[in-house]
């Protein structure tokens, strides 16, 4: 069976600054893969190139077999997305937004309303559909979120950083329907995500990028049993992208805390 | 790799099935479903801020009863109808235009919030997404229109209320309004950000308006301005409308025709420019 998702010699250059660099790899349908690295290692650009948003310069990608360049329409009717920044229309009500949605991914007349029911009812969002999503908390509007990119029953699930900014109680609801979604569904999920204890708990796979180029993949059991017995994922990373965390920003960095800092005013 | 999914489910190594783009044909079903899908959703955005409609009409009620009772005073202009007749379409499509050349703010905006990028990844022509945007523009510039009638006919001027009429003449305006959001959405694919595409807007609303033929004939004018003047889609629409709501001379077929050309190159051109605005 071809894979979820296969990229094979993917490089992307902003200018002269190389972002994405030889990244081959390969995610099985059904697994659960996280993208794990610090601030500027790709992952975002990678995450992008995946989901058809920015157009791929070198290398190729396969989604489910199909080419992200000259089949990008068949891969995004299989594709739900989450980005990074919680982006919702305020200005629709909860429900609105999700049939907005369904209508998007032509989710047949017939259905769409039961379908965006079931979605707005799995994200334990119900009560408050009819109200403003602008009047929404940050979990909420995460949950609205995740309601939209699975009122299409997608194929594989890609989320950036779904849970930088919410509170614990938060972020376990978010997880809690992602498993549920693909125990229930067989989605193939791709996600990034800063907490390892997070990436340990919910990946089949990881995969640790740094400077753009792949340092380690596997199981995270596997990749802390290399390092020893008593390792954390969070020692895994510290191994492969090194100790000059703080060497690593650039304006990747600075743009995501941006943006999360604009997600912030808008939630308040 | 099989290894990590060995003590999964069943059910989970199941391919959930896969979903094929339309093709051939199809396509233009999907094209014109998803302008009906932003049109729709616009149209709900609308239902929840209504009070930007009512301030907005404040300003070519002004024109109207400030600039119009003046100049219809002085006879600076020597007009075939009264000088509040032949200024009210004017005003209409000026009103349209202020609203329109402002509307690239709108997808920078979506653009910051995050929504754009959601949207670009939806299996949703480009211009599908642009179409919506200039649906809305001609919606909220109808709203002006509404307003610019019912003072005109208060200010005694003689419009048509021919049902048909005022049809034709709201479609005008629509099509007005989708060139003139595509003009604004375009400059905001190259310029990208917000100020720079107010300071842009600002700088080309007033030539925009006065060269065209909204408050005098294009004969009075210099001649390489009348040039510009029939080049400038507003002109047209101001022409139709005088056509339709006063019952003036006017070139409909023609009128129709440049405003649906450049609504249908605006869409293209700002479908094209849109990715740009991808980060």
């Amino acid at each position: 069976m071809t894979p979820a998702v296969e990229c094979s010699g993917l490089t992307h250059r902003f200018g002269t600054k190389t972002v994405v660099d030889g990244l081959t790899l390969s995610i099985e349908r059904g697994e659960v893969f996280g993208l794990l690295g610090p601030n500027g290692a790709g992952k975002t650009t990678t995450i992008r190139l995946i989901n058809t948003l920015v157009p791929v310069q070198q290398g190729s990608i396969r989604v489910f077999g199909f080419d992200v360049g000259t089949q990008a329409m068949d891969v995004r009717y299989n594709l739900g997305f989450v980005p990074q920044q919680l982006s919702i229309e305020a200005a629709l009500t909860g429900r609105q937004n999700v049939m907005w949605f369904a209508r998007l991914f032509d989710v047949p007349r017939a259905q769409r309303r039961a379908r965006t029911d079931d979605a707005l009812a799995a994200m334990n969002l119900l009560d408050v559909a009819d109200d403003l999503a602008g009047t929404y908390s940050g979990g909420m509007i995460r949950r609205l979120e995740l309601a939209q990119a699975l009122v299409n029953r997608p194929a594989l699930l890609v989320l950036d950083e779904p849970t930088v900014g919410l509170d614990p109680i938060a972020r376990d609801s978010v997880w809690e329907r992602v498993r549920a979604m693909r125990a229930e569904f067989g989605t193939t999920v791709l996600l990034t995500t800063h907490y390892m204890e997070e990436a340990d708990e919910l990946c089949d796979r990881v995969a640790l990028l740094h400077r753009g180029s792949l340092r380690a993949v596997g199981a995270p059991a596997e990749l802390k049993s290399a390092l020893g017995t008593t390792a954390t994922l969070e020692d895994v990373f510290r191994h492969y992208a090194g100790t000059d965390l703080a060497d690593t920003d650039n304006e990747g960095s600075l743009r995501s805390v941006r943006s999360t800092r604009r997600s912030a005013g808008r939630m308040g | 790799m099989s290894e990590a999914l060995a003590g999964l489910p069943a059910a989970w190594a199941e391919p959930a099935p896969l979903i094929r783009a339309p093709h051939g044909w199809r396509r233009l079903v999907t094209l014109t479903s998803r302008m009906g899908t932003f049109a729709l959703v616009e149209l709900q955005k609308l239902r929840h801020d209504r009070t930007e409609l009512v301030t907005r009409a404040i300003q070519p009620v002004l024109w109207m009863v400030i600039f119009g009772t003046t100049f219809a005073r002085l006879h600076a202009f020597p007009t075939d109808v009264p000088y509040l007749d032949f200024l009210a379409p004017g005003i209409i499509a000026q009103s349209a235009l202020f609203i329109a050349i402002f509307y690239g703010i709108q997808i920078i905006w979506d653009r910051d919030a995050g929504i754009l990028n959601k949207l670009l990844v939806t299996p949703t022509p480009r211009a599908a997404f642009i179409t919506g945007k200039t649906f809305a523009a001609g919606i909220r510039s109808i709203a002006q229109v509404v307003v610019v009638v019912v003072v005109s006919l208060l200010m005694g001027v003689a419009m048509t209320m021919n049902p048909l009429k005022l049809l034709g003449a709201a479609l005008v305006v629509m099509l007005g309004a989708a060139f003139f959001a595509c003009l604004s959405m375009s400059i905001a694919g190259i310029v990208q950000a917000r100020d720079r595409l107010m300071g842009i807007g600002q700088a080309i609303t007033m030539p925009l308006f006065f060269a065209s033929n909204a408050l005098y004939p294009i004969d009075l004018m210099p001649g390489w301005l009348q040039v510009v003047s029939r080049i400038n889609p507003l002109s047209y629409e101001v022409d139709g409308l005088r056509g339709l709501l006063i019952g003036t001379s006017s070139h409909l077929a023609l009128d129709f025709a440049v405003l649906a050309g450049a609504a249908v190159v605006g869409i293209a051109v700002a479908s094209g420019l849109l990715g740009r605005l991808v980060r």
